[in-house]
């Protein structure tokens, strides 16, 4: 905390003064300078204060988005928004199992590859799915696992590459009984 | 309607000129001088030379065809109908750069349509009409198709308002009704041999062929077939043919095709308009050479796409939108290997080997193709395909493909010719480090943020990827650079390496960020820029500045053009550093920043030399606003309210100079001071 003994008479205001930032930190020209606005919140000040010469080694706090910065125009799509392997909040898909009461979600992100993804399937379904094979698919099982493209046709879990899949999949259904069979049998 | 409407006769007597002495000009006749005017371009000569005296600026008036207008409120439609008789081509723009980011409310104005009422009246042979920021109703898009007979170019940039409805009407009014002249010409030419020669046939053919043609009601297009010849005969007279030739009076040479030939939509807003228009050109249109509608959401009807492109043989530019897939691209790239510039569709679909293989051969196929954009989606899997086309590439637009550093390089080194590059930030420094080795003739680079609110925290680009670009591209005058982080020495060494800037726009995107090895404000960096690059007409900046940044500006960038400013400077000392200093400033953009009414006013005389000036967020008051607006009543003050805001504080100011005084459209929450 700030003493401020310099001021022996003051009320020593200063050292009970309410304001933003982190305590023990001087209230820098720059800081006084950029307008504190209803828009932006208090990390952006905190930010601002880097000229203390602390190094940055937090994690970053989430910024408050400000209108029309950074200026780029609305229209141009986020474009990591097409790759939701990279997505930090995470890609949700919904996972319907035949005859299961309800549906399910999870997280495409979560997941490296087809084997990992199969198996959190299995695990959350308690089925046994199997081994893929580009001849037979998943035949020998009594599962598979189907997914939704982004044409909207029901397609085969794992014949097109992760990176393929992950971009183009929209919901799962693993499919059970003849069904399932009948794909294996083509 | 006369195509050139003929100059009255203004005497021009030598005593106009007010100090008496006999100056050579005076003695150039007017034909001479209009003659000599129509040769020159540039609308800043033309201004220049309207000022001269009174017989320039008529003779200026009289023979400008080309129209530019860089802001729609500075000037009314009736003004410039009045002085200008001749328009064939429009250039026009309307809202305020900072509209492009959300910073203005909807309906704010720039409506184009009192414009195009105008131009329907006074100026029926406009042939190009390109618009940039306005609002656009289908109604004005109905009355532009339908008002102009020789109409050839339409470009909307950064317009909306409009829908499928108002394309609908351009494209099913993109050709002219009446006859094309030459052909014209000849069936004339025919009709009269036929009628010499008695073969009766042969002239109701003739005229059967004229009458398809023209809809409008003349007075020969209304015979029924069971008209006696005789009379048909008594008014097809030899005479008669001539003098309709001779009526249009436009020499056989002159004439141009009077159809639609441009049709160019870009960076149009994310509002779903409608994909119908397209299929909305007449089957027997084929002059189109421009087409763009990238920026489109909708779906098209792709077979109606298919037969435009086919039957098009013209075509030069196509940029389609997301809608096509590759095999589409497939079936109209075919048709037409002819194109200098390309837009592709989207890159995510499956294909089989021999569909790859075929897109690959017509890619290459393509001799003379200048320009490749669009890519959405496409991965490192398919991009190989365009390879073919990238040696002779100078502008490539990678800002909807989100590469990796890797297929980015390997792209690059097949376009050793590239002279504007644009890419997203996921290629990282080690991307524009290949763009520094394989791309010498680089003289533009824009690098755009994947992940522009930092919700995924990317790396991006750095000052070290900005640097390797300079140490290879030495040609480089046009930067638009949106990073996380920046130092002063990289800045230093970059205007070092690239001096001849006319464009540096550097967007380190957390508001107020300071050198990031340093902690120092950048106030060295763009120090440097301004002493070194003498040629710089355009400046964006960012990060932590001081007024020592403008006191830099004010001193160095004597032919700084347009500065954008935003989160910077301590005081009022600041902006008034820049409004003295930059003599050829014409637009001053200011968001957040610590600038007040001591500011403001000290530009008084300046504003009126400028375009315009914006400040948001700032630290003006009503009250200092509307001093200016006294002090200078050539001036339009305008103040955007903003319901939450305070009613002494004037959040968002924009200042421009007009002789049409205030705007009669605004709406309630622009307050004209």
């Amino acid at each position: 905390m700030e003493t401020n003994m310099v001021f022996g008479n003051d009320l020593n205001l200063k050292a009970t003064e309410l304001r933003l930032g982190l305590p023990g930190t001087e209230e820098s020209e720059q800081l006084q300078s950029i307008k504190n606005n209803k828009r932006s919140s208090s990390e952006m000040d905190l930010a601002s204060q880097k000229g203390t010469g602390k190094q940055e080694s937090e994690a970053p706090a989430p910024k408050a988005q400000v209108v029309g910065w950074p200026p780029v125009r609305s229209y141009r799509k986020n474009a990591l928004t097409k790759r939701p392997e990279s997505d930090a909040t995470g890609f949700f898909v919904k996972v319907s199992m035949d005859g299961a009461p309800y549906l399910r979600k999870i997280d495409l992100n979560v997941y490296k590859n087809y084997l990992d993804l199969l198996k959190a399937l299995e695990n959350m379904f308690k089925c046994t799915i199997g081994v893929y094979s580009e001849r037979e698919g998943y035949n020998g099982s009594e599962f598979a696992p189907t997914y939704e493209d982004k044409d909207g046709d029901w397609m085969l879990v794992g014949d097109v590459p992760w990176d393929m899949f992950i971009v183009s999949c929209k919901r799962l259904r693993v499919m059970k009984g003849s069904e399932a069979k009948g794909l294996g049998c083509l | 309607m006369d195509p050139n409407p003929k100059k009255p006769n203004i005497p021009t007597p030598d005593s106009a000129i007010s100090n008496g002495s006999t100056h050579s000009y005076s003695l150039v006749p007017d034909e001479v001088l209009e003659k000599v005017l129509s040769l020159v371009d540039s609308h800043k000569d033309r201004n220049s030379v309207s000022l001269v005296c009174k017989n320039w600026y008529n003779a200026e008036r009289w023979t400008r065809t080309n129209l530019f207008i860089g802001n729609c409120y500075s000037v009314s439609p009736e003004i410039v109908a009045r002085r200008f008789p001749r328009i064939k081509s429009v250039r026009l723009k309307g809202k305020p750069r900072f509209s492009d980011f959300n910073m203005l409310p909807r309906d704010w104005g720039a409506d184009v349509n009192p414009w195009v009422v105008m131009f329907a009246k006074v100026y029926p042979f406009l042939e190009e009409l390109r618009l940039k920021r306005m609002t656009v109703s289908d109604e004005s898009l109905e009355l532009l198709a339908k008002s102009f007979p020789d109409f050839k170019a339409l470009s909307l940039s950064s317009c909306d308002g409009f829908s499928d409805d108002g394309l609908n009407a351009i494209a099913t009014h993109c050709m002219s009704d009446l006859f094309p002249f030459e052909e014209s010409v000849e069936v004339a030419q025919i009709m009269v041999e036929a009628v010499a020669d008695c073969n009766s046939e042969f002239v109701l053919r003739c005229r059967e062929i004229s009458v398809s043609n023209v809809k409008a009601s003349s007075e020969e297009g209304r015979y029924s077939t069971e008209k006696s010849m005789v009379s048909f005969l008594s008014r097809f007279s030899t005479s008669w043919t001539y003098s309709k030739v001779v009526l249009l009076d436009v020499s056989f040479l002159e004439h141009e095709k009077r159809n639609l030939t441009e049709l160019n939509i870009q960076d149009n807003g994310t509002e779903d308009i409608g994909g119908g228009w397209l299929s909305c050109f007449p089957d027997n249109f084929v002059s189109l050479q421009v087409l763009n509608f990238a920026s489109l959401n909708s779906e098209v009807s792709f077979e109606a796409l298919e037969r435009l492109v086919s039957r098009c043989k013209s075509l030069r530019v196509l940029k389609v939108n997301e809608s096509v897939n590759l095999e589409q691209l497939q079936r109209l790239i075919v048709l037409a290997p002819q194109l200098t510039e390309l837009g592709t569709g989207s890159f995510m679909q499956e294909l089989t080997p021999r569909q790859y293989e075929d897109l690959e051969i017509s890619f290459r196929n393509f001799k003379d193709i200048q320009a490749l954009s669009g890519l959405w989606e496409v991965t490192s899997l398919y991009l190989p395909v365009i390879y073919g086309a990238c040696a002779g590439l100078t502008f490539l637009n990678l800002s909807e493909a989100a590469l990796q550093s890797v297929e980015f390089s390997k792209l690059l080194a097949h376009c050793p010719n590239l002279l504007r590059l644009w890419v997203v930030d996921t290629v990282e420094d080690k991307g524009l480090e290949a763009v520094g080795s394989s791309c010498p003739l680089l003289e533009e680079l824009r690098v755009f943020p994947a992940d522009p609110y930092d919700r995924h925290h990317r790396h991006g680009v750095t000052d070290s990827g900005f640097l390797a670009v300079s140490h290879g591209c030495r040609k480089l005058h046009y930067v638009l650079y949106f990073c996380r982080r920046m130092t002063n020495a990289a800045v230093v060494t970059i205007v070092q390496n690239c001096p001849d800037f006319t464009h540096f726009r550097l967007c380190i995107m957390n508001p107020g960020q300071p050198d990031y090895i340093t902690n120092e404000p950048m106030d060295e960096a763009f120090a440097a820029v301004a002493k070194t690059c003498t040629k710089l007409q355009r400046l964006s900046v960012s990060g932590l500045l001081t007024d020592l940044t403008f006191e830099y500006i004010g001193k160095y960038a004597k032919n700084l053009e347009t500065l954008s400013v935003a989160f910077a400077g301590s005081s009022d000392r600041g902006m008034q550093c820049v409004l003295e200093g930059c003599p050829k400033l014409r637009k001053l953009e200011i968001r957040d920043c610590p600038f007040g009414n001591a500011a403001l006013l000290s530009g008084l005389e300046k504003y009126e030399r400028m375009r315009s000036l914006w400040m948001s967020a700032c630290n003006l008051t009503m009250k200092g606003c509307m001093l200016l607006a006294r002090k200078m009543p050539r001036l339009n003050v305008e103040v955007i309210k903003d319901e939450e805001s305070d009613d002494s504080q004037a959040d968002k100011v924009y200042v421009y100079r007009s002789i049409a005084g205030p705007r009669q459209d605004a709406p309630p929450f622009v307050l004209t001071l």
